[in-house]
């Protein structure tokens, strides 16, 4: 019991060096500078006690259950007895486990993120529910899925991160010269939701092992950039979800 | 206590919510690795912790970060102090990273590589003082991004020009930056931006989209998160270039 409590503090203790200047920012406003009550006084602190234990329960729960397991599952399919190589291989074709474990653990992390279930909910309200939160969160893991496959596939073959990241952002430009303007800045948002509690550390844990167990790749230097890749490809895909919708929509009226 | 009756629909959402991950793990080490579930009861109980965090997560949301979010934006907005909302912004920005436990995992494990890449001396000394500098760097940059988000909402500039303009400033600053800072700087960008942070930016800039005339809450609300991501890349960059 003792030891659950302290590794719920030590929880807890992140979590509240994240809320605490937030709460001081907000208050501090209010009372300071607005010089003006907060509407519903007792609702808002009951919301940010619920937000801070949630968070607890949450992350606790992921550090008992999920990371273990994810992490050691990330291990075991990186290592070249899983994969029934002999000797070390840098042949990508030998890694196709990896890709495959990567997307499917991108894609369902990303629909458990919290932070994006919060942007989806406000998306459906201020849209009056035209943008769906379930669609919307669809598209954006399908993207972290995409994102994450890819950032295996470029520890494997050792690809420059800067070409990849570069040549995602002339992707960009040209979905966006094409995409309804409506949806654009909800887009962009989406790629910074996507990285948060659930998905950075299993990811992160899948490429450190992945550039271990790949010759000629160190932790140090081709461990980074999963992140980058997750945060990039979601945008494309909701910029792609939403020109889907629009062009349905147009052939719908049209028939 | 009424409150549980009105907790059920959500956890069965929350429970919705966590299958894929279940379905994804129990596949791929039952039939994949063929390897049994390690200590069954402690899964389960982390799940239930997991499914009850959520749960609670998302009701907080409703009842606190979201109306408080959006009481100041619309308050500030009437007071019609441009100073004072950008003031707002900036410390929003900046005091909820400089503590964010996420960013200090990353400047410590930067601080590392660059040690070992011969960037900075590898002492401890060194290394705290780069890590400290890192997080400064990035609190400062999301402080700005923020504050250049609410004066595009105040003006209704397009987002994608100033996204545009980013994405050219990490360009041309990764030729610029050391070989060893670019993938951090890269995944900097996406560790900013807590879970706490994340909704309550959100709420900021529908509220203030909301109250100003001629502004749509979803084409000019939306963006500041994408700012938060974006500047963090450029302002590490540049700090590894400078440094």
């Amino acid at each position: 019991m003792t030891e659950w409590l302290a590794s719920a503090w030590r929880t807890l203790a992140p979590t509240l060096s994240d809320v605490v200047p937030i709460a001081l920012v907000l208050f501090g406003f209010q009372y300071l500078v607005l010089r003006r009550p907060v509407p519903h006084l007792r609702r808002v602190v009951l919301g940010f006690v619920l937000v801070v234990l949630g968070l607890v329960f949450f992350l606790q729960g992921l550090e008992q259950a999920l990371f273990p397991l994810g992490r050691l599952m990330a291990e075991s399919l990186t290592s070249p007895a899983f994969l029934g190589l002999s000797e070390p291989s840098t042949d990508w074709r030998d890694y196709r486990w990896v890709y495959l474990f990567g997307a499917a653990l991108g894609f369902a992390t990303t629909i458990a993120e919290p932070a994006l279930i919060a942007v989806a909910l406000k998306a459906s309200q201020v849209s009056g529910g035209a943008i769906s939160p379930w669609g919307l969160r669809a598209a954006v893991a399908v993207g972290a899925a995409t994102g994450i496959a890819l950032g295996c596939l470029r520890i494997v073959t050792g690809a420059p991160l800067p070409w990849l990241i570069i040549s995602g952002y002339l992707v960009l430009l040209v979905q966006t010269a094409f995409a309804p303007r409506a949806i654009v800045a909800l887009a962009y948002d989406s790629g910074g939701v996507t990285t948060s509690t659930v998905t950075v550390p299993l990811v992160a844990a899948l490429g450190l092992g992945l550039a271990s167990s790949v010759p000629g790749r160190s932790p140090v230097m081709d461990g980074f950039g999963m992140i980058a890749l997750t945060a990039l490809f979601p945008i494309m895909t909701v910029l792609a979800y939403a020109q889907l919708g629009d062009w349905l929509g147009r052939r719908r009226r049209t028939n | 206590m009424n409150l549980l009756p009105r907790l059920l629909k959500p956890l069965l959402v929350s429970g919705r919510d966590l299958t894929p991950i279940v379905v994804v793990v129990a596949v791929f080490q039952l039939l994949i690795l063929r390897q049994p579930l390690p200590d069954l009861a402690g899964l389960l109980g982390g799940l239930l912790m997991v499914l009850l965090g959520l749960t609670l997560f998302t009701k907080g949301l409703e009842l606190g970060l979201f109306p408080i979010g959006e009481a100041l934006a619309h308050a500030l907005a009437r007071r019609g102090s441009l100073g004072l909302l950008l003031v707002f912004a900036f410390a929003l920005g900046f005091g909820t990273t400089v503590a964010e436990p996420a960013l200090i995992a990353v400047a410590d494990e930067a601080a590392r590589v660059a040690a070992q890449g011969g960037v900075i001396q590898d002492s401890l000394q060194g290394r705290q003082d780069y890590a400290l500098g890192l997080r400064y760097t990035v609190a400062l940059s999301v402080g700005a991004a923020l504050v250049l988000g609410v004066i595009r909402i105040l003006k209704g500039w397009p987002v994608q020009w100033l996204i545009i303009g980013g994405y050219v400033g990490v360009v041309i600053m990764t030729g610029l930056a050391p070989p060893e800072i670019i993938g951090i700087a890269y995944d900097s960008g996406g560790v900013t931006t807590s879970t706490i942070t994340v909704p309550l930016v959100a709420a900021l800039g529908v509220g203030l989209a909301s109250s100003i005339a001629g502004r749509s809450p979803l084409v000019d609300g939306f963006g500041l998160i994408a700012f938060a991501s974006l500047t963090p890349m450029i302002f590490v960059l540049a700090y590894g270039a400078l440094r």
